[in-house]
């Protein structure tokens, strides 16, 4: 789960790292309300979760009451590549003097966490990193040992900030450490990370993305779940613990593993046709998973034929024939189904499923073979 | 011959007593693996169809003689179970469970690597590994495979796994061994540690390698067959279709710059001298060609 700025200061906030103070609002009065509060100047900043919003003019220094309602007006509802600004950070603005940059995530070739530290943060770090890749200190964590507070003060002065920031930049690596660790994040990154002319160190921004697989653990996460952006068809598959992608063709894919969904959008492209999504049940899925599943493909206007992939091992045969049983018991499909089923008690299922097949429910043995009856039915569908 | 598994080996399995555990430790039995017991400290004592539940793994290992272990207990509780079984001093553990945080593996699979380094760990989520008509730890429908080799298969996602294994049988073709990796980030067994037994094993002759689109796991693989591999090796990667910039499904599957890509990874397996097939039936006829030619 990615997070919203707002929200990953809020994160950084619970492990210490120095954060601007501010307020996360959705329509303009209380954008203004809460600049007035904060005390000019502020920024106004979008809440989306992509890159390059400040060259989109989503993030804006307000002077005043009505810079702050310009700005507000002018940035909520904006569209910054294809992501509709709905929520606004206004925050205190900042005396910069230096912007740095810092990152924990993993690296999965050493197996190790990998942090990242350079003294010439800002917007265009990307460029940095593949012009100049000297100017990024890196560091490998064993996890087993932890970041130590000394390996941080020899990981700052590799990475040549101002020694001012010193002191400032341990303290921050070290809580991000945590942040990282104890939170449960894929990837924590502060762009920039800013030295003031005082002489403290500060998080400007926050980029967090938290492991779904630790949610047991931090039922606190569930305030963060809220104001995702996504499409309704991935709403929809979230809702039902589907792993789904949204792509634009109309051929509907259900597989079990994210391998043989993957491989199942090959093979129907190289046979002529165009994905409509990627959707895996994942292991184990029982008839109700399958039935969501087509629930799902179903609220896709697009789709045109449904082809179901399934070699069953941990997912078994009869269970993914109920589901489908069930599924075009419940609810009207607006596309004919072609499905090739093998492995774990794939004859159980066939067999299921062989009072049922017509025009709208064929069976095919391979995988190829079901690809081309999909996409030709794809074809006819659209026509 | 065959790689990590065979006759000899002798499977505790940590989940026995919940319904998965149940269901494919008993078909791994069914299969002939010997399923020696199984662990659940509440239910000491007691049997699941003849195999005995024993407290804790390291019972398991004195009275029964285990070797290697299946995992498939909740996300919550496998880094537990994995280091139980370190500790038991078993060789091989097979962990199966998937959605275990990125963290726990990360630190398991670094306490395994300083702490037990005889032991071997695979997976996690990942769908086990089969030697052919001797062991079948896992979730790999085994029926499709034909034993005695002479091709060895490695595959990062599980269905495409048993797709590699359906294509083989229904060419008459054997397997040795069939490992499935898993598709995490910190896999305990590579690409190249499964090669490297496949080129040292005389019954393989040849490898086929299924990976997928993330990570450089592909491009480290074709690192190790260029320089030390002499048997031939046929590869399918799939996601050529796949979106750039979407995480789809795999904690692993997320795509990283120009790396990573489906596109980058067969151009340096093609530069390996691996056979790139563009789908798992064409990595089949590939293979099939291949060992006809032997």
């Amino acid at each position: 789960m990615d997070l919203f700025e707002y929200q990953g200061k809020q994160l950084f906030a619970r492990f210490g790292i120095p954060v601007s103070p501010g307020a996360a609002v959705e329509t303009v009065d209380d954008a203004v309300a809460a600049a007035d509060r904060l005390g000019y100047p502020v920024v106004v900043k979008a809440q989306v979760q992509v890159g390059g919003r400040g060259k989109a003019g989503g993030v804006k220094l307000a002077n005043d009451t009505t810079e702050a309602r310009t700005h507000a007006s002018n940035i909520l509802g904006m569209d910054i590549k294809g992501h509709v600004v709905r929520v606004l950070w206004i925050e205190k603005a900042s005396d910069i003097e230096q912007e740095y940059y810092a990152s924990f995530t993993l690296d999965r070739s050493a197996k190790k966490y990998l942090g990242m530290l350079s003294a010439r943060g800002g917007v265009d770090i990307e460029q940095v990193a593949s012009e100049e890749p000297d100017a990024i200190a890196r560091i490998h964590v064993d996890p087993v040992d932890g970041l130590s507070e000394q390996e941080a003060r020899a990981w700052v002065e590799a990475a040549h900030l101002d020694p001012r920031a010193t002191d400032g930049a341990v303290d921050v690596l070290l809580a991000l450490y945590r942040a990282y660790t104890d939170g449960d994040a894929d990837l924590v990154e502060i762009n920039p990370l800013i030295l003031t002319p005082d002489g403290r160190v500060h998080a400007l921004d926050a980029k967090v993305s938290l492991d779904d697989n630790a949610s047991f653990r931090h039922p606190e996460w569930a305030e963060f779940g809220g104001q995702q952006t996504l499409d309704h068809r991935e709403a929809l598959a979230k809702e039902r613990g589907l792993q789904y992608v949204g792509l634009d063709g109309t051929v509907g894919i259900i597989a079990n593993g994210a391998g043989l969904a993957m491989s199942t959008c090959d093979v129907v492209n190289q046979v002529g046709g165009a994905p409509a999504n990627f959707l895996d049940i994942g292991g184990g899925a029982n008839a109700d998973v399958m039935t969501g599943a087509l629930e799902v493909i179903n609220s896709d206007e697009n789709v045109a034929s449904i082809f179901i992939n399934i070699f069953g091992g941990i997912t078994r045969g009869e269970e993914v024939a109920k589901g489908i049983v069930q599924a075009l018991e419940r609810v009207e499909l607006r596309a004919p189904i072609v499905i090739r089923l093998d492995g774990t008690n794939a004859e159980e299922g066939r067999a299921i499923l062989k009072d049922h097949e017509s025009d709208r429910l064929v069976s095919k043995p391979t995988m190829l073979e079901a690809a081309r009856t999909a996409v030709e039915l794809a074809g006819k569908g659209a026509r | 011959m065959s790689i990590f598994v065979d006759e000899n080996t002798k499977v505790v399995v940590q989940g026995l007593t919940g319904s998965q555990g149940r269901f494919y430790g008993l078909r791994n039995r069914a299969y002939g693996t010997q399923v020696v017991a199984g662990v659940n400290p509440k239910k000491a004592g007691t049997d699941v169809e003849g195999i005995p539940v024993l407290a804790t793994v390291k019972d398991a290992v004195a009275s029964t003689g285990a070797n290697a272990s299946m995992v498939i207990v909740p996300a919550p509780g496998a880094a537990g179970a994995v280091i139980e079984a370190a500790e038991a001093g078993i060789e091989l553990i097979v962990c199966l469970t998937e959605g275990i945080p990125a963290h726990d593996e990360a630190l398991f699979f670094n306490r395994l690597e300083r702490e037990f380094p005889a032991t071997r760990l695979i997976g996690p989520n990942c769908p086990g590994l089969l030697t052919p008509g001797k062991c079948n730890i896992g979730f790999i429908p085994a029926e499709v495979a034909l034993a005695g080799g002479p091709v060895g298969i490695v595959s990062r996602s599980g269905t495409l796994t048993y797709q590699a294994l359906k294509e083989l049988g229904e060419k008459g073709v054997g397997v040795t061994t069939c490992v499935g990796i898993g598709g995490d980030p910190v896999p305990g067994t590579s690409f190249i540690d499964c090669l490297s037994r496949f080129e040292a094993d005389p019954d393989t002759r040849a490898v086929i390698m299924f990976g997928e689109i993330g990570g450089s796991a592909e491009e480290e693989a074709a690192d190790f067959i260029a320089r030390e591999m002499t048997k031939p090796v046929v590869a399918y990667v799939a996601g050529v279709t796949a979106p750039p910039g979407k995480k789809m499904g795999h904690a692993g599957a997320i795509i990283s710059g120009s790396k990573g890509t489906a596109q980058a990874k067969m151009e340096a397996l093609r530069a390996a001298g691996v056979t790139v097939a563009l789908n798992p039936t064409e990595a089949g006829d590939a293979m099939a060609r291949i060992v006809a030619s032997l």
